[in-house]
């Protein structure tokens, strides 16, 4: 038991000083049908170090890494290539096992990388202010509905149709219990006309996904005008971040509030989790914001400080009446974020979108030349979708047989719509190569 | 480029003021004690930290939305990079470095096998919509924590989605909204209860669901008052949120009456798990009469806090919940696994998706790490040693200090500042000076049954030596205080961290929230 101190002879010691003549005395407050006499059943005992990376290399060893396979999967998570000096980073156990900065006098390495990230974040964004982060891009742009619910104290958010499948489906969860309504506009390619002309005196907001989830760049200016006509806020969500490097930012566009997930700036697959949520807004709104903020300030020596700072939205203040019922950040996670950015820096981070970009460019040309296949968009990042002549499913099935993770067929997010049955979504990084694109354009032409 | 050329912001400039007087210095810095700039106050244009090849030229296909003008972030090198978060992370306090004694925080020993694991390439790099039949082993390791949590509380399904323990909270409120809803009663029973010395979050969950949150007092000995919760049901109350072992850190002794209590009511028994290790191994939840709990497992399971998150917090349900899980579900048909996804996958009566894919993977895979290295055996242990020691710290203090509640505690200790009465030290200067002693201080005016409280939680990390050091510190502390003459001193405090009170009223007043070009905050202060 190598993570326990206390050997029999400082627990005998420890009792005595108590005055309990055994531990089992200190439990005397449980209900004597609930006591356990023996430890649970049907459960190994400990186990070395040896023994527990066995048992994971064994988990490990079931699955097809896409490090081992031609990858151009993405649909909300990217893999990006996260130098080594971001993972060093976040595993330095001055940051690692701190906690919350609730006592900033020792904890100010926490709180001026959260003050950085919140900078960036605006920055990227081009917004006036931003949090310390949310857990991930997904429950993030459900804050920012219940937000805009608070700033409009209207109850209908209008939801484009090239928003993260996922996404809605937590707005529309959350609608459902907490009591707002949610409305899905015309599916993604002719969405934007038909948002612009369903705004209403009762709209609280519009959320809409730049690139949108099948790929598609757009402005939303015309659409930020209608909705601040009707007195609705516009949401811009963003889940392939590194986006912002090549792409006018949503603050430019009119945003009243942006969320991005952020997991491709610092962050692997993580097979889902934990990511990072960014979340951007005006100043005029900064006081029904969800989440922590970090502020400057000055401690008794007059030296420059940060602290955790309107709290009194929060809920270990306000508690019922709390912006959100939200107790944490993603504070690792928003660290290796803005390591990671930090290292980019303007010109980094601006290459890393532009290789992006040409990279996802060129794939795009090469699959729409294959027979029977044509790509869909006119505009992209470094995600787009492709219509495929046969169901795209089972042709991620025949590829993955290949080993070949070839993309997400998009009937997987949106099942039982029959109009995106032959979709298959492509994402294209940085770390795609020749090696790994040509087998791709092999096998699909194999397989259709 | 934004990177500012004064590079003085927020340096001291000269000799400093006020008790930490000490001989100035040409750097600002006082020995180690590095004054660092921010990131935006640093660097270069032009300067990378990262080397990527020159994209090739491409017809852009950006609708024309290309960005204008620069965003605005630094140049640093790679070295330049590392200095700064290097020095930035001295300025903390960790549990790498001692006591952290946050009561309901649970800061325990973090093991680094966790942190390898979570990285290896078949765990740590895997797509979460990638082909099913590509990550089998990732599905059979979130059953197998699914396992362990099932059989550690007793309780027959889990919802593993939760991203922490708020939204956990939330999932299980919303599975009692999606039960009531079930049985036409939703829309009678909008109240909820929640003790008063319930953390914040069980109202604001309760709340935000649309439930009219009324607390119920505690009784003298700091449980809930069984008569006071008696007559609060009705027929118009859906839940109750209670946290057991307490938020006093005090084990809830009538909890299987109150728990009859409420369901003879026709209410649900939301049990917040925050507390759940102090009683690993010893008790399961689900032989109390719950009908959800979440579990935090940055507390109970050690994944590492992170300086704020990530945490996870997936959701044990009784059989009456259990259809109303959230999705996905990881389900196991013949010997594959499958994902079920969308309410037609799932069957039953989901109440929905509350997160994108299926989870806090890395968290699972740490606290699975963590349970496989302590076994059944040794999570009994661990949970039977941080009940001692944190008996062991009431104990030797009690003599001195005022503990709120008479009999044992379970993993944490609560002190009211009644020893500090006229002293004119209170319990914030009391922390304060616990940080000149090298200690990161307890949770302080929390919970808010007994005033000026102190919440101590040494877990079950720390050895003897190190926890009767710690006592000693206190006990040294509550003598000075007590001597009436040293009020002056603790207003002081802290003298030696790196910084000292920070002014949070001026922090609020005029909220500063990012940098800004040619921002000099400190100035503006004056």
């Amino acid at each position: 038991m190598r993570y326990l101190p206390l050997t029999d002879s400082d627990r005998r010691e420890m009792l005595q000083a108590i005055g309990a003549r055994s531990v089992d005395e200190l439990f005397r407050d449980v209900p004597a049908s609930a006591r356990l006499g023996a430890k649970v059943g049907g459960l190994p005992d400990h186990q070395g170090e040896l023994e527990v990376e066995r048992a994971f290399q064994a988990y490990a060893a079931k699955n097809v890494s896409p490090a081992a396979a031609p990858f151009f999967i993405g649909a909300g998570a990217y893999r990006h290539h996260v130098p080594s000096t971001v993972d060093y980073m976040i595993q330095r156990g001055e940051f690692l096992t701190s906690y919350t900065p609730y006592q900033p006098e020792i904890t100010q390495g926490t709180l001026q990388y959260l003050f950085e990230f919140q900078t960036q974040v605006t920055l990227l964004t081009g917004m006036d202010v931003a949090n310390a982060s949310m857990y991930d891009g997904s429950t993030g742009t459900t804050e920012a509905v219940l937000m805009a619910n608070r700033v409009t104290r209207r109850h209908k958010a209008l939801i484009s149709g090239g928003l993260h499948p996922q996404y809605r489906s937590i707005i529309e969860t959350t609608g459902k219990w907490e009591g707002f309504e949610s409305v899905v506009g015309k599916p993604d390619a002719e969405g934007l006309e038909d948002l612009i002309a369903r705004v209403d005196k009762e709209t609280s907001c519009v959320v809409v996904q730049n690139p949108s989830f099948f790929g598609h760049v757009r402005d939303f200016s015309r659409l930020a005008e209608a909705c601040h006509a009707a007195g609705a806020l516009l949401i811009v969500v963003v889940t392939e971040v590194v986006s912002l490097g090549l792409l006018k930012p949503p603050g430019e566009m009119g945003a009243d509030i942006v969320v991005c997930e952020g997991q491709s700036i610092g962050n692997g697959l993580g097979f889902g989790g934990p990511y990072v949520g960014l979340f951007a807004t005006r100043d005029k709104y900064v006081r029904q914001m969800p989440g922590r903020l970090v502020g400057e300030t000055v401690d008794a020596d007059g030296r420059r400080g940060f602290v955790l700072t309107l709290s009194t939205r929060e809920q270990h203040i306000r508690r019922e009446k709390a912006t959100s019922n939200i107790c944490t950040n993603a504070g690792l996670c928003a660290l290796a974020f803005t390591v990671h950015l930090t290292l980019l820096g303007e010109a980094g981070f601006r290459r890393l979108a532009e290789l992006n970009h040409a990279k996802a460019s060129e794939l795009a040309d090469r699959i729409g030349a294959l027979p029977g296949v044509k790509v869909l968009n006119d505009s992209f990042f470094n995600e787009f979708t492709v219509a495929l002549p046969k169901p795209a499913a089972p042709v991620v099935e025949a590829l993955a047989a290949k080993r070949i993770l070839g993309g997400l067929p998009v009937s997987r997010l949106l099942p039982g719509d029959k109009s995106v049955e032959n979709l298959l979504l492509v994402a294209v990084t940085e770390t795609a190569t020749e090696a790994g694109m040509a087998p791709l354009l092999a096998g699909l032409k194999e397989v259709l | 480029m934004s990177a500012s050329q004064d590079r003085s912001q927020g340096r001291a400039g000269g000799i400093v003021s006020g008790g930490a007087a000490a001989p100035a210095t040409f750097t600002g810095n006082r020995g180690l004690q590095i004054e660092e700039p921010l990131i935006f106050e640093m660097g270069q244009p032009g300067r990378c930290g990262v080397d990527l090849p020159e994209p090739p030229k491409v017809k852009d296909r950006l609708n024309g939305l290309r960005r204008t003008g620069e965003i605005g972030l630094p140049g640093l090198s790679e070295p330049q990079v590392v200095q700064h978060y290097t020095r930035l992370s001295q300025k903390n306090y960790a549990i790498d470095m001692g006591v952290y004694p946050l009561g309901s925080c649970t800061m325990k020993h973090n093991p680094r096998i966790n942190e390898k694991v979570a990285r290896l390439p078949g765990i740590g790099d895997l797509h979460p919509l990638q082909p099913v039949s590509t990550v089998q082993g990732a599905l059979e390791l979130i059953d197998a924590l699914a396992h362990w949590l099932k059989t550690l509380t007793g309780m027959p399904a889990v919802a593993m989605s939760p991203a922490a323990g708020a939204h956990g909270e939330m999932c299980g409120m919303m599975a009692i909204a999606a039960a009531l809803d079930a049985k036409g009663e939703r829309g009678k029973r909008r109240v909820v209860l929640a003790p008063e010395s319930a953390h914040g979050t069980n109202p604001a969950t309760a709340a935000a669901l649309g439930f009219t949150v009324k607390p119920i007092p505690a009784n003298e000995r700091g449980r809930v008052d069984l008569a006071a919760l008696k007559a609060a049901l009705g027929p118009d109350v859906a839940a109750i949120m209670l946290t057991n072992p307490n938020t006093c850190g005090l084990f809830e002794s009538e909890i299987v009456d109150i728990a009859k209590a409420v369901h003879d009511a026709g209410a649900y028994f939301y049990c917040d798990g925050a507390n759940f290790n102090a009683i690993v191994g010893r008790v399961r939840p689900g032989d109390l009469g719950i009908d959800c709990m979440h579990i935090n497992l940055h507390k109970t399971f050690s994944t590492p806090h992170g300086g704020g998150g990530p945490g996870a917090g997936p959701v044990v349900l009784s059989a009456a919940l259990a259809p109303y899980a959230p999705y996905p579900w990881i389900v196991k048909q013949g010997d594959k696994w499958t994902i079920a996804e969308d309410g037609a996958a799932v069957g039953g009566r989901p109440l929905g998706r509350l997160k994108a894919f299926h989870g806090q993977m890395g968290m699972f895979t740490r606290a699975l790490a963590y349970i496989l290295s302590h076994g059944a055996d040794g999570l009994k242990q661990a949970a039977e040693d941080a009940v001692l020691s944190a008996n062991y710290v009431m104990a030797s203090l009690k003599d001195i200090m005022t503990p709120a509640f008479e009999g044992p505690c379970m993993h944490e200790c609560l002190f009211d500042d009644g020893f500090l009465k006229d002293t004119g030290v209170s319990t914030l200067d009391f922390a304060k000076a616990m940080i000149d002693e090298g200690y990161h201080p307890m949770t302080m005016y929390f919970p808010l049954v007994v005033h000026g409280a102190m919440l101590i939680e040494p877990t079950e990390s720390q050895a003897k030596e190190d926890v009767d050091q710690f006592i000693g510190a206190l006990r040294s502390l509550a003598e000075r205080a007590r001597s009436g003459t040293a009020a002056d001193d603790f207003k002081a405090a802290p003298r030696f961290s790196p910084r000292r009170r920070l002014d949070e009223t001026l922090a609020a007043r005029k909220p500063v929230l990012r940098w800004r070009p040619g921002s000099n905050f400190k100035q503006a202060a004056e």
